[in-house]
């Protein structure tokens, strides 16, 4: 797990979902946060495409309701494209 | 990240200013989806400590919109004002609009939205273009527009509202390629004349704009406006990157709308007006004409001439020697802007803000009214920690060809109408700077009065000042004595009825025609007139106008059978300028409440001479 991915992962996801930074962490999720729901995950994918400078399928969106599972996702497809954050 | 933590920091101990600093500079330096909901979070913490304006928004829509908001909201914010959004019922607008007791119309907005899509409201004109006969495209076009004229129509009788309303785009490749543009009615003209037709209905209702859709997709390129995945998995077509830009065009909307507007532009000279410095590099060394690299400020200058033309002060605030500065602006000939265009300019080598204030009180406008542009950041940032009310505009130094577009982007400029006054105002300062220095040399008051030559008109109400009259009501703050605001709607009410007049004050002197400066609302009731409003633009206070215009209104009142002329004194924090106006013409005290004072004239004993350097003309017509 890229240590770097998911410190802004946690970051954007803070400001998302207006919580401090380190109350997210890997197992974050809708169950944990209570203003995760669904317009607020559109607007977290929205906001890591807009910051981060990726795109989302719409199945891998539908996949992603977990802040381990958003970092593993970030981190393959940075890794596929070669790039760093 | 240090930032939100120093805001985080700053909030904790209570700094409150700084913290609204830091939030606005967050949003500067990286504005989008996830700083939006951290300055929404922290300014819903501060927001009964802060002095924020506040406005409704409702969203009409035919697509997913709600990412959008939170970035609204928080450009919103940073700029003083408390938007509350809803956004209405998926593809739900037509019902909304037309059901007058919908959630639309319950939600009680000042700004509402239109904001269709083509493939919703004329599926026929896009995927399914080809399927149609040029005779079934002719009718849709129709139906369309139809619908858009009856949801306009429906709205305004429902709400007073401003409604802004999106054009619709064209499609990103034609369905017929490029035969589309060989034909005389092909794919993309059809949606065109649409937008044409709706353009000409907005004009038809007051308060209904056009955001020209299409043309916001295109400059940030159709290519990649779209998240077409996203559109069919969630009806959310724009694609991450470009919902600012769509909340972006919308503010240029709202600042209007909500009076978040600057009246005067303040510009540094070397480097921003120019580019070198003049002091070292001399009139013959300094870049600015058409060739590069100067051709960057001659386009900044151009945008500024621009705003000029568009009722918008221009201002100089520099570090020079005037006789250096003033030889450029008079004589350099790659210059666009002359010292004629300047209504007020401090170059010197005082601090900045220092000369602001002076700029702010010669031009007679609030501090709040200035926004500021300068290449120097330090010079910037001093303008933005003593100066908060200032809107400083920043120049990118390494990148001046950018600087135009800078300055058009800038939501503080925007304007949704423009009168005759507007258009003008740039002179009106400029020949207000001669009649200062004239005052200067009349050997007394008198003197200067007469030599002035005014002639104040008073003038109906019609449909082309109307606007106008509304206009003054709104905005003037300094020499009004109720500070009643009327909308063009209820000015029209008015002049209807038999026993309110309504009218306005037009003052011509030796250097100019001031326009439409002043208005009088009366109201008699038994043997009494009551003036409800009296107002005059700051322009022409102090130089007896208001004496006359007073003059005439005791002589009417009493050629209409009054006995008294009574008036209301609403104090606020900005009209003391009119605070001794009745008891200066010998007005009594009648009755006083809180703050506020009614006087009363007997006009069968006293009367208000009209001052002898001045000719009052009634002009006739609906007034009076």
């Amino acid at each position: 797990m890229n240590s770097t991915v998911f410190h802004h992962v946690q970051r954007i996801a803070a400001d998302v979902f207006a919580v401090p930074v380190n109350h997210i962490t890997l197992n974050s999720s809708p169950a944990t946060i209570e203003s995760w729901d669904s317009l607020q995950h559109l607007n977290l994918v929205l906001a890591l495409e807009e910051e981060l400078g990726v795109q989302f399928a719409p199945e891998e969106i539908e996949q992603l309701l977990s802040v381990e599972s958003i970092t593993t996702l970030l981190d393959q497809k940075l890794h596929a494209s070669d790039r760093t954050l | 990240m240090a930032l939100r933590q120093e805001i985080n920091q700053l909030i904790a101990a209570n700094a409150l200013s700084k913290a609204t600093r830091c939030l606005a500079q967050l949003w500067r330096e990286d504005a989008g989806p996830a700083t939006a909901a951290f300055i929404i979070s922290r300014y819903e913490q501060l927001r009964q400590h802060l002095p924020l304006a506040s406005s409704r928004l409702f969203i009409l829509r035919s697509f997913t919109i709600e990412p959008a908001v939170p970035l609204v909201r928080a450009m919103a914010f940073v700029h003083g004002t408390e938007l509350s959004v809803e956004v209405g019922g998926f593809n739900a607008y037509a019902q909304e609009i037309l059901e007058p007791t919908s959630r639309l119309y319950r939600f009680a907005p000042e700004l509402v939205i239109l904001a269709v899509q083509t493939r919703d409201v004329a599926p026929d004109l896009w995927d399914g273009y080809t399927n149609g006969t040029s005779t079934d495209h002719d009718a849709v076009v129709e139906r369309v527009v139809i619908s858009f004229r009856n949801w306009i129509q429906a709205f305004r009788s429902h709400s007073q509202a401003h409604l802004i309303v999106h054009t619709l785009e064209v499609p990103l490749f034609a369905s017929q390629g490029v035969l589309d543009s060989q034909l005389e009615n092909g794919q993309v003209a059809a949606i065109q004349r649409i937008n044409q037709a709706i353009q000409r209905v907005t004009t038809e209702h007051h308060g209904v704009y056009i955001l020209d859709y299409d043309a916001l997709v295109a400059r940030h390129g159709r290519l990649r406006w779209h998240d077409e995945r996203k559109w069919l998995a969630m009806r959310m077509p724009i694609a991450a990157d470009n919902l600012i830009h769509l909340a972006d065009e919308w503010s240029r909307y709202i600042q209007p709308l909500t009076g978040k507007v600057c009246k005067v532009l303040v510009t540094d000279l070397d480097n921003t007006l120019w580019g070198g410095v003049i002091g070292e590099d001399g009139i013959d060394g300094i870049k600015i004409g058409l060739e590069y690299p100067g051709a960057a400020y001659h386009a900044l200058q151009r945008v500024m001439l621009d705003f000029y033309h568009r009722g918008i002060l221009l201002a100089v605030c520099s570090k020079n020697n005037l006789t250096d500065a003033m030889a450029v602006l008079e004589n350099h000939p790659g210059m666009v802007l002359r010292p004629q265009h300047f209504a007020a300019w401090r170059i010197n080598w005082n601090d900045k803000v220092h000369n602001l204030r002076e700029i702010a009180d010669e031009l007679n406008v609030g501090i709040d009214a200035l926004a500021f542009i300068d290449d120097n950041p330090v010079e910037r940032e001093q303008v933005r920690t003593a100066l908060p009310e200032v809107t400083v505009i920043d120049l990118v130094a390494d990148n001046p060809m950018a600087y135009a577009r800078t300055l058009r982007a800038t939501p503080v400029f925007e304007r949704l109408v423009l009168s005759a006054e507007d258009r003008e105002r740039g002179h009106y300062y400029v020949e207000q700077r001669q009649r200062v220095e004239l005052e200067r040399n009349a050997p007394s008051l008198e003197d200067f009065y007469y030599s002035l030559q005014q002639e104040v008109e008073i003038v109906p109400v019609t449909p082309a000042t109307c606007p106008r009259v509304a206009q003054l009501t709104q905005k003037t703050n300094q020499f009004n004595l109720t500070t009643r605001r009327y909308s063009e709607q209820q000015i029209r009410e008015i002049t209807t009825s038999s026993t309110w007049n309504v009218c306005g004050v037009r003052v011509k002197d030796r250097f100019g025609d001031n326009g439409l400066v002043g208005v009088v609302i009366t109201r008699d009731k038994d043997t009494m007139c009551e003036i409800d409003t009296f107002l005059l633009s700051c322009r022409v206070i102090g130089r007896t106008v208001e004496t006359a215009v007073l003059s005439w209104i005791a002589e009417h009142a009493r050629a209409r059978g009054r006995r008294q002329l009574q008036g209301w004194f609403l104090p606020t924090k900005k009209n003391t300028p009119a605070k001794e106006f009745y008891s200066a013409h010998g007005f009594r005290i009648a009755t006083e409440q809180d703050n506020e004072t009614l006087w009363v004239l007997d006009l069968e004993e006293v009367a208000i001479a009209y001052p002898q350097w001045i000719t009052v003309t009634q002009i006739k017509g609906e007034c009076d």
